[in-house]
Order: structure tokens, then sequence, then C-alpha cells
């Protein structure tokens, strides 16, 4: 079975008067059809520039190079018309913030009917009636009147309804979610997840989630990537990752989530230091500086992602189960 | 409470038409941890900043240490503000870029303590910078070259220079990394532990909240709707808005975290909460209900009742009074008493 995304040692570098910036360094990942995979990572990781060089939303001074392939096409190497058949129809994003990605002077009725005339050359006509129907299956109230009307008037939860019912309206096989609820209060952010959930089993494509949040990634994600310092350092199905972690940075990060059901006003568990900047040099493992299990082979020698499709650790020492 | 350190009365805040804060009562004494807990557009913030006078509240009071705060003359209100200190979210934007950390931590001391030489105000500038966990040969450095987590540790040594009898906290761990978070938490529960300071802790991160507080509030629209000790507050809620709150926070599943998970389901769900106020229902009821209807603000009656499942006629005609249904646990909201009974709720 041909998977639904295959990025192949994806680097992006970033280059600057100064020197460059090593954001992506070698990152290897497989999306199966419909199903849902967690990006999870600090600020930094690289998490969200794996997904926009796929995307071709990089930076003008990004320099990428490897592979990415969706439904078995390279997405790197082609022009603008051939990708932008497959962005915003078979291949969809959603922001982290709902206002910036929705045009503020176009009602949500022509903003969401232009994807399936771009697209599908509907007439505009049968488009709109079609953005309606789709506002109703994302659950928006009224979807008839919120057609005419603005982003503006639309609170953050409603707007990340209608992103989330325009990255569908051309059945995608895969939808990418970037921090779809980081922008969002607590409650709106457990109707989101709700929602990506029920969309999931409707619609059927695959789903990128990425965030920093491991709870949130924990509601919805069936196999979940760790990155740190723009590397995968691990790969696991989600249970297996939250019950037995493998990777010590992964192990760590669980403990710093500060458990509602824990002891009060007692320490936290905290990760000591910092994670590398961007652009250092990683001749060693990235981790090694931070990380409780380090000898000194993790100090001159860089661990390699190993292992099968669905467990992959990177670390010379991997915790055991 | 015995030892009163801020006491606020009857404050209300409007920003032209509209009512932002509506009416808050809250005492915090000495040493003593409070969270404000609230959905974006709550009023954490504008309370936080009246409290400061960062802003003129249309009415009420601010006493601390028994002067209000808010009658008191410029001159009178800046010297209070050395006991009054206050950390924001956005750990660079409230740091002045032009200024090296050295100079930024100084300046309260140059304010406040115009008499001490700078020999003297660079030891304590080092020691400070050292409690915070930063090396002082970094005394030199501009806010630019630090990252979120250090700057926030040098907003907070910033604030802590005078040894404040009140610390406001303002969402300063929201911007950070979930492995800084931690830090920055242990840090002000150790200065907290030494110092003895209070503090008003607000933050949307419930699970932050609880680890820190003594006791906590919940806002909703400009009002506080519950006042509880820490532990009764999250073991049983009583307004329906905060059991939504404490049901819509995303847990890694027991089921997904396999055989160790520390958590079993129903330890999730409040002891006391009758079957059918059981998180998982809440979760589809009264937090589906919130965004059908975004909160706004009703002529009369309770403002939540329009997300309330439990709503009744009597919550579209009279507002809820904030009353102790529990010792030191206060809510407003009419059937109170009936989520304190569950069986009572059933019929």
């Amino acid at each position: 079975m041909t998977p639904t995304l295959s990025v192949e040692r994806l680097r992006v570098r970033f280059s600057h008067r100064t020197g460059s910036i090593e954001a992506v360094d070698g990152v290897s990942l497989q999306v199966a059809p419909s199903e849902c995979v967690g990006i999870v990572g600090e600020s930094g990781s690289g998490k969200t520039q794996v997904f926009m060089a796929a995307m071709g939303l990089l930076a003008g001074n990004a320099q990428v190079s490897g592979s990415v392939r969706f439904e078995g096409d390279e997405l790197l190497a082609v022009d603008a018309p051939t990708l932008n058949r497959v962005r915003g129809s078979r291949l969809t994003m959603i922001f982290q913030d709902p206002m910036t990605s929705l045009t503020p002077h176009l009602t949500i009725g022509t903003q969401l009917a232009e994807v399936m005339v771009a697209h599908l050359a509907m007439p505009w006509r049968d488009a709109r009636s079609l953005a309606g129907r789709m506002l109703e299956r994302v659950h928006v109230p009224e979807p008839k009147r919120r057609l005419g009307q603005y982003p503006h008037e639309l609170s953050g939860g409603m707007r990340q309804r209608v992103m989330i019912a325009m990255s569908l309206l051309c059945e995608p096989s895969l939808v990418i979610a970037d921090e779809p609820t980081t922008a969002l209060d607590v409650t709106i952010q457990a109707q989101i997840i709700e929602l990506l959930r029920a969309v999931r089993s409707e619609f059927g494509m695959a789903l990128v989630l990425i965030s920093h949040d491991l709870a949130v990634v924990a509601g919805l994600a069936d196999r979940i990537l760790v990155m740190y310092a723009g590397r995968v350092v691990e790969n696991a199905i989600a249970g297996e990752l939250f019950g037995h972690p493998r990777h010590p940075y992964t192990a760590e990060l669980l403990k710093c989530i500060p458990d509602i059901n824990g002891a009060r006003l007692a320490r936290l568990p905290t990760l000591a230091g910092q994670p590398p900047r961007p652009g250092e040099v990683r001749e060693a493992c990235p981790f090694a500086p931070r990380c409780p299990r380090a000898a000194d082979r993790c100090r001159i020698e860089r661990p390699e992602l190993t292992g099968s499709s669905t467990s992959q650790v990177a670390c010379h020492f991997p915790l055991t189960s | 409470m015995t030892n009163t350190l801020l006491s606020v009365r009857d404050l209300h805040v409007d920003f032209g038409a509209h009512a932002v804060i509506r009416g808050v009562n809250f005492d915090l004494s000495a040493g003593e941890t409070v969270g404000l807990v609230g959905e974006s557009g709550s009023g954490k913030s504008t309370l936080a900043r009246a409290i400061l006078r960062l802003l003129q509240p249309a009415q009420g009071s601010v006493e601390f240490l028994g002067l209000d705060l808010l009658k008191c003359p410029q001159a009178e209100l800046r010297a209070q503000r050395r006991g009054l200190q206050v950390v924001f979210q956005d750990p660079l934007a409230s740091l002045d870029p032009r200024m090296t950390v050295g100079e930024t931590i100084a300046e309260p001391l140059k304010i406040f303590e115009p008499g001490l030489n700078a020999g003297a105000r660079l030891r304590q500038v080092n020691a400070m910078l050292e409690r915070v966990g930063l090396s002082p040969d970094m005394t030199g450095r501009y806010p630019h070259e630090f990252s979120g987590g250090q700057c926030q540790r040098i907003g907070i040594a910033r604030a802590m220079i005078l040894s404040p009898k009140l610390l406001i906290c303002d969402e300063i761990v929201s911007s950070l990394d979930m492995s800084i978070q931690g830090q920055i938490v242990n840090l002000l529960l150790d200065l907290q532990r030494a110092a003895g300071m209070a503090v008003l802790f607000i933050s949307h991160n419930l699970a932050v909240v609880r680890h820190l507080s003594h006791r906590v509030l919940v806002m909703y629209l400009g009002k506080l709707v519950e006042i509880a000790p820490c532990d009764a507050l999250f073991a049983s809620p009583i307004h329906p808005y905060t059991r939504a709150l404490l049901a819509a926070v995303p847990r890694i599943a027991p089921h997904a975290a396999g055989a160790a998970s520390p958590q079993a389901p129903g330890e999730l769900s409040p002891p006391q909460a009758p079957p059918e106020l059981a998180p998982a229902v809440l979760a589809s009821a009264e937090v589906a209900s919130a965004e059908v209807s975004p909160p706004r603000l009703m002529a009369s009656g309770c403002a939540f009742r329009d997300r309330c499942p439990h709503a009744l006629p009597v919550c579209e005609t009279s507002n809820p009074a904030l009353l102790e249904v529990a010792p030191g646990h206060w809510a407003a909201c009419h059937r109170s008493h009936e989520t304190l009974n569950p069986l009572s709720l059933r019929q």
C-alpha cells in the first residue's frame, strides 16, 4: 500500500547574513491512509517546518533537500501549478490562528466556495450551497447566515470550525493540523478535538496533528512522533509511547506534565537546561546535555533513528519496558 | 482569614459601555497563593491591572495593607507599589530591549532606594540573579540574548528585588515550553517559601493552578462565580462553569497510557459527582453548549445560563449571589445546594 505521505531524509536549512540554521535535520516519516499521526515537540524542534516543506510554504531563504511524496508523487521538485492542484484539495492544512488564516475582507461563504470553484470548477451557486452544507457538518449553528458573515464576526472556536470545513471541501486524503487548538480556550479546545475525531471517522482521511501539548495529541493520534532539535527521536504507537516511552526525552517530557490528580505544592519534575539553539553544531546527540542517561558515547556519536516502522528510537541507551 | 493583605470590594471596571469587571469581592492573606482562572475575556488580566491601578476602575475599593489604592494620591500609590509587583505573560515584551539585564533588575532599587551606592546595588542584583537561577556574569547582556524561560526569570528577578508582599503573576508560564514551565513553577514555589510573599497566580492552565494555589477564584464574564480552597475546588466543584472547565482539561487517557498509567478512569471524575454530571457527560453537555452560544452578557439573570445544562427559569430572572455553601467554599449558582447534595439533582 502506498503511504499517503512519505518523507525521506528531509533537510530544511535557513540561510541568513551570519550563517545558516538547520531547522529540519534529516527527517523521515510515513503517514498511512486514514492514519492519525501526532507530531510533538517544543518550539524550534522543527515540527512545523517539516510540513511547511511538504506544502511548499517555506520562507524564501529556505534550502530544502530530501524527498516528500504525497500519494506517490514527489512534491519537492514540482512547479507551482502542479502543487496547486494538490494542496487545498487533496492535501490541506489547518493553522493555529484561525483569524489570520482567513481573509478578513471576504465573507465566509465566498472563501469556502472559492475552494470548490478553483479546484473542482464548480459554478459559484453550487459551491456556495455545498459550503453551507459543509458548515452544517462541522456543527456551525445557523450555517446559512454564517455564509454571509466576515471572519471577525465569528468567535475563535467558530473560525476554527470554518477552517476545518474548508480543509474538508474537496475530500482530502490528508489534513495537516498545526496546533489547531493552541489559540483557543480550554473548553473550546475540547470541542475542536471532539470535532476532529468526528470528521476523521466520517471522512476517513489521514490526519497529521502537530502540537506541543502531549495531552491534546493523546486524545486523537494512533501513532506519535517526538521531535527534538530538528530530528525525530521517537516513533511509537500512542499507547506504547505514553505507557513505555523509550527515548529519555519523551520520558522526561511526560514527567513534566503537571498531573491534575498529582501531589500539590510539591516541586514539579523538570527538565534542566534548554533545548539547543537552532544552528548549534550537532555532532553528538542533541539531547545529551539535558539527558539523565547520557554517557561518553552520546557526546561524541549521534544516534540514528532505528527500529520498525511503528517503533523507532534515536538513542544509544533507550529505556527498556 | 486573619492576616489580610489585600481586600478587593465591589470592584467594577468599564471599558466604554462594556462592563468588564462586575462587582468582584475577595481577600488575600499574607503568604497565601490564590489562583485566578477563567476563559479569555473573563476579565482576569483586567482585574490584575485594576488592583495595580494600571487602569482606573469605575467603582469599588482595593485595600492593600489597609490603604485604598484606588483613592490614595499618586505619590502614596507609588510608595505602595514597592510592595506590589507584577510579572507579565510575554517575557521578552515586558523587558526593555535597550537595557542590560543588570540595569533592568537594578532599576527598582534605584527608584525606591536612592541612597544605595552602586556597589551595594550590584551585590543585590547579583544575589537576585543567583536566586532565580541565572549567573551573575549575565548582567551585561541584553534581553534578546536570552530564551523565553530565562527572560521570565529576569522578569521575576525584577519583581522580587524589592521583596514585595504581593506578587501578581499574569499567565507567566503560558508562553513557555512544557519542559521550561516546571522550572518557573518551582522557582516561584522556592521564592515564596523563602520570602513569604503572597501570590495572585492568573492562569488558564488548571493543572498548574492546582499545583501552586492554596485557594482558587473562578471568574466568568467579570464576576467571581466560585471561590474555594484548592482541594475542595478540584474535588467537588459546585458551579457548572467550574465543572465544565475541569471537564475540558485534556488528559492523557488511561487507555492510551497502558497499564503503567497512574490514573484510573474513576479518579478523573469528582468523587461526589452524581452519574449524570460525570465529566464525560459534562464534556458533551456543558462544553458542547458553550460554543453554540459564546459568552455574552445578558441584561438580567445568571450570565452563564445559556451555556448551562442545568439552567432553571429562575436563572433567567435573578442573578445568583456568591454565597458560602460550605466552609470557605463560595459559589454563585441557584442550584449550589442541589450540586452539594447530588440526590436532589436527579429529580
